[in-house]
Order: structure tokens, then sequence, then C-alpha cells
């Protein structure tokens, strides 16, 4: 299968990769797939709590090169993101914009799968603060 | 055009000695003839040729040269192997005994006699990929007819321990045959003292053409009868019709008579590197050699690489060293490898697991850059995979409830 530039680019210098070092409470993770689907994804979003926005977010990701590529172009994005538009972030753009084969789609899904976890984990923590 | 990398999957096929070349050109050319067309000089050339070619192929095998049939390579070997015994034996009884780590060409030519009524029972190895002598005898009934067990394994290089199994089969007036196509040329395969009546190998794997191996076939003690798989002009004893590839089976027989005089040196100098290579991995931590390390292939070693997954990882390096991966890849799924999953492993161990086959040409400067290029991978790869943090942490991730 040929990877295309954007795929190999973001495998070879992931952005955003490791992990959060907040305390718990402005995080939200979310640990997503299985090693027998050959894919696990951990997302973790750093969030301001007065402006609802996404401070910083890291992944790490066990699979293959989509699955690290999707992972870390989807970090870039979050990054200054509100929560809201982050979650209008579909596995379609994520497609689009790293020209996944149709057969790497499981990967985009898995990746938007995880930032809705990792913003519901995040809310859940801090279930009454809503919009002030 | 960046270098090609570095080549340790001579499992897969190898490169043809430039020697085996030079001996192959002229019976393309000037020598062109049909082997079959005995009235003329031509003919009389080309038969000579492969008559040759038939005694140092059979030389290294400890063989007489009529019990060598040319066929297009190992593949064509096994099918005819197992289904000529399957349909000439048909009176004595239609149960097959093969191991669950054969190729697939073992593996698939089973299945379909299954389907044309053959019983077939698939032995289990132990987790080092060897099979258990004992095991084999008690799957022994009275219609069995054939035992089918690979000399060595292509994946892991493991040996099957080849005299204990075929004194089982002489011993219950079972035909055995191997699939030795991964230890002709490379280690010392011997038809009499291995006791062996059928044996498939192929010319690609020992520095020869593609498209042309040879089925052994005992003549005496017992004499093998077997049933011809293509109708035609009855070349090879009847066994095999079509014209001969003449240039191809030259190219084997020279190919042959230098792994005789090399492989001493060549085994001698390849499992040194080897042992270097396997050695570095084994550096890392959670790293893991498949396969029964004092009864291998001096030029394999199969090697897993814990709680990364194997496509991921191949990509870091396949630009620079290209070798086999524990799982076929068939686009959508990679699906891992059926001799890993025999031998005990888990899928996803499977699937991170790398196939090294060092060759005739591997440099030891080879072996240093393949090191660093994969150990850089594994350990880049290490720093962002949830799994290796979670294993670093203590978790039990066998036991772990994965979200999916
Ligand atoms: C053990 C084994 N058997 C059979 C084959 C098939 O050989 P050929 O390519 O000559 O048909 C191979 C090669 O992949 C092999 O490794």
């Amino acid at each position: 299968m040929a990877y295309s530039l954007k795929v190999m680019d973001h495998y070879l210098h992931p952005r955003c990769a490791g992990s959060l070092d907040e305390p718990l409470q402005h995080i939200g993770t979310a640990l997503v797939g299985s090693p027998l689907t050959g894919a696990v994804i951990r997302i973790q979003i750093h969030v301001d709590e007065d402006t609802q926005m996404i401070k910083a977010a890291r992944f790490k990701t066990y699979g293959c090169g989509y699955a690290i590529a999707t992972s870390s172009l989807l970090c870039e994005w979050l990054t200054g993101l509100s929560l809201e538009d982050a979650l209008q972030i579909d596995a379609q753009a994520i497609n689009y914009e790293l020209e996944l084969p149709p057969v790497k789609y499981v990967c985009s899904k898995l990746a938007v799968k995880a930032i809705r976890n990792a913003i519901r984990d995040y809310r859940h923590k801090h279930p009454v603060k809503m919009a002030s | 055009m960046a270098e090609k990398p570095v080549y340790l999957d001579h499992n897969a096929t190898t490169p043809v000695d430039p020697r085996v070349l030079e001996f192959m050109l002229p019976y393309f050319t000037e020598h062109f003839g049909n082997a079959s067309s005995r009235s003329h000089p031509y003919g009389l050339e080309a038969a000579h040729a492969v008559e040759f070619a038939r005694e140092q192929i059979a030389s290294l095998i400890g063989a007489e040269a009529k019990e060598i049939i040319f066929t297009s390579g190992a593949t064509e070997s096994v099918n005819l192997a197992m289904k000529g015994v399957f349909e000439t034996y048909a009176s004595k009884g239609n149960h097959i005994i093969l191991l669950e780590t054969e190729h697939k060409a073992v593996m698939d030519t089973a299945s379909t006699l299954e389907k044309k009524g053959a019983a077939v029972t698939i032995l289990k190895p132990e987790s080092n990929g060897m099979i258990q002598p004992d095991l084999l005898e008690a799957a022994i009934r009275p219609d069995t007819i054939l035992i089918a067990a690979m000399y060595a394994n292509n994946e892991t290089g493991v040996i099957q321990p080849v005299q204990a199994i075929s004194a089982i089969a002489r011993k219950n007036g079972v035909l055995f045959f191997t699939d030795a196509t991964q230890a002709v040329g490379k280690i010392p395969v011997q038809v009499e003292q291995d006791g062996i009546d059928l044996m498939a190998f192929s010319a690609h794997k020992m520095y020869g053409p593609k498209g042309v191996g040879a089925l052994y076939v005992r003549r005496k003690q017992p004499r093998v009868k077997l049933t011809a798989q293509l109708d035609g002009g009855g070349h090879e004893r009847g066994l095999r019709s079509g014209t001969l590839n003449v240039p191809g089976i030259v190219g084997f027989g020279k190919a042959a008579e230098i792994c005789k005089q090399e492989m001493a040196a060549d085994t001698k100098r390849l499992a040194k590197l080897r042992d270097k290579l396997e050695h570095a991995f084994l550096q890392m931590e959670e790293v893991q050699v498949n396969g029964d390390t004092n009864h291998r292939l001096p030029h394999v070693t199969n090697i897993t690489f814990r709680y990364i997954e194997g496509d991921g990882l191949m990509l870091g390096f396949n630009q620079k060293v290209a070798v086999s991966s524990g799982s076929a890849c068939s686009s959508a799924l990679t699906e891992p490898s059926h001799v890993l999953i025999a031998m005990g492993l888990t899928a996803d161990q499977a699937k991170s697991t790398l196939r090294f086959s060092l060759g005739r040409y591997t440099k030891e400067q080879e072996i240093d850059f393949a090191i660093k290029a994969i150990s850089d991978t594994v350990m880049k790869l290490r720093e962002i995979s949830p799994l290796w943090e979670m294993y670093k942490e203590g978790m039990d991730l066998d036991q772990f409830n994965w979200p999916g």
C-alpha cells in the first residue's frame, strides 16, 4: 500500500505525541481500540475551564502508520479549539486531509471516537461547570 | 533514486549467483534445443545438460539421479507429491498427517484433498515449533498413507526432528514427504540418512533461478509410486509432462553444486552474523526469539518486538531494510502468521514479529545497519505506544479489558 506524503510526514514527525503532565481534573482522557483490531489510541486534552478551549492535546498510539498519522493530525487540529468545535471534527475531514485509502477509514473513525470520549470524560469530571 | 534497502529476506527468494547465471546463459541461445528432441545434436546437447544437472542435484541430497523429477518449483512438487500419493494409494487408505506449521502449499493441497475425500490430521507443534514424535506416532491409523512434515520452517527456521519422524513412518509403513524448500542447499539434507520418501525443493531459494524446482521420489525401499498431475508428453518418467526448462534446470544444477561446496563455510559465517543481529535485539526489553534456537537454520531468526504494531514497525525502516513480517497483508485485513499462532503467540504478538533471513552476500556492515535502523524504530514507536506505557506501569495487558 502506498502511503501519502502527509501520512509519512506525521508518522516520521508525530505532532503532540506523549502524555499531559497536568492535574487530573483539567484533563479529559480516552483510550479506544484494542491490540487485536490493530490499533489502540489514547487521547488526552487539557481544557481551560473558563473558556472551554483545548489548551493542549496529546496522543499515544499503537498501530500502523495510518493510525499514528491520524492521531497526530487530530491532536494538531485540537489545539486551540473549543470543545464544541472539537466535537464537530468528523472522520471524513481526516480521510480527506491525509488521503487515506478506504480500508484505513477505520483509523479515522477510531480517532474521532477517541476525541469524543475524551471530551465526555472531561465533562464528566466537570458536570456543573456550564457556560458562565 | 535512493539506495536499495539491505536485503534480509532470503527465505522469500535469493538472488541468482553470478556463477549460476553464467552457466545458464548459453542454454537460452546457442544450446536452445528441446531436451526431448533426441534425434539431433541440439536436443542431445540439452538432454545431456539436463542429465548433468540432475546428477548435481542428486549429489547434493545423496540421491540417485533417476530419483529427481524436475518441476516448476516447490509448490508444484508439493502438489505432485501429495495429490500423486493420494490418488495412487487410495486402495490402502485416505488418511494424511501434517504439521500445523506447514507452508501454504502443503496446507492448501491438504484441504483440496480433504474435499476429495481425504481424512486430514493436523498436528500442533510444541511452543518451540517442533513436533513431538510421540504425538505423530499416536496419530497414525491403519488407513494412514502419508506424513507431510516440513524439513525447516520458512518463518522461524525451526528444523523438525526429521529422522525421528521418518523412523516412525517407516515402522508403520507410511510414506514420508518433506517440504525441504528452505533446507536443501543450506544444511546437510541426505535422503538416505533422513529416511525421506518424497521431498520438494526449489532453485530460487538456493541462489538458482525462479520457476524451477524438483521432487525427489524414492525408487528403492520402498519404491514410491505417484499419479501424474499433468497430462501430456510423458516427460520425467511420465510424472511431469511438459518441455523441460533447460536453462532453469542447468542453473538449478550449478546452484546445487555451489551449495554443496560452500555450505559449511556459508553456514559458519551466517550463523555468526545472525547471532550478532539477534543478540543486539535481545538487548532491548520485551523482545523474544521464536522457535527452538538449537534446531534452527543458521541464517534465520524470527523476533517479536512486543507492544508495537507490526505494520507501523515495518513502515519505520522498510526503505532501509527488507524483511518479512509475521503477518500476511491482504490489503484490508492483516492475517497473523498461522505458524506463530500454532506456536502459541497471540495475534498481536504475531503481527509485531519480524523474520530475518540472511544470505550468501550479506555483509557485517549490513547487519550493523539493520540493527540500528530497526532498534531506532522500535524505540521510537514504543515511546508513543500506549501499550508500552501501560506495560511499564506494571499493568497486565493480557488481562486488560480493551474498550474496543
Ligand atoms: C517451505 C516452503 N515451501 C514451499 C514454497 C514454495 O516454493 P516455490 O516458490 O518454489 O513454489 C516456499 C517458498 O515460499 C517455502 O518456503
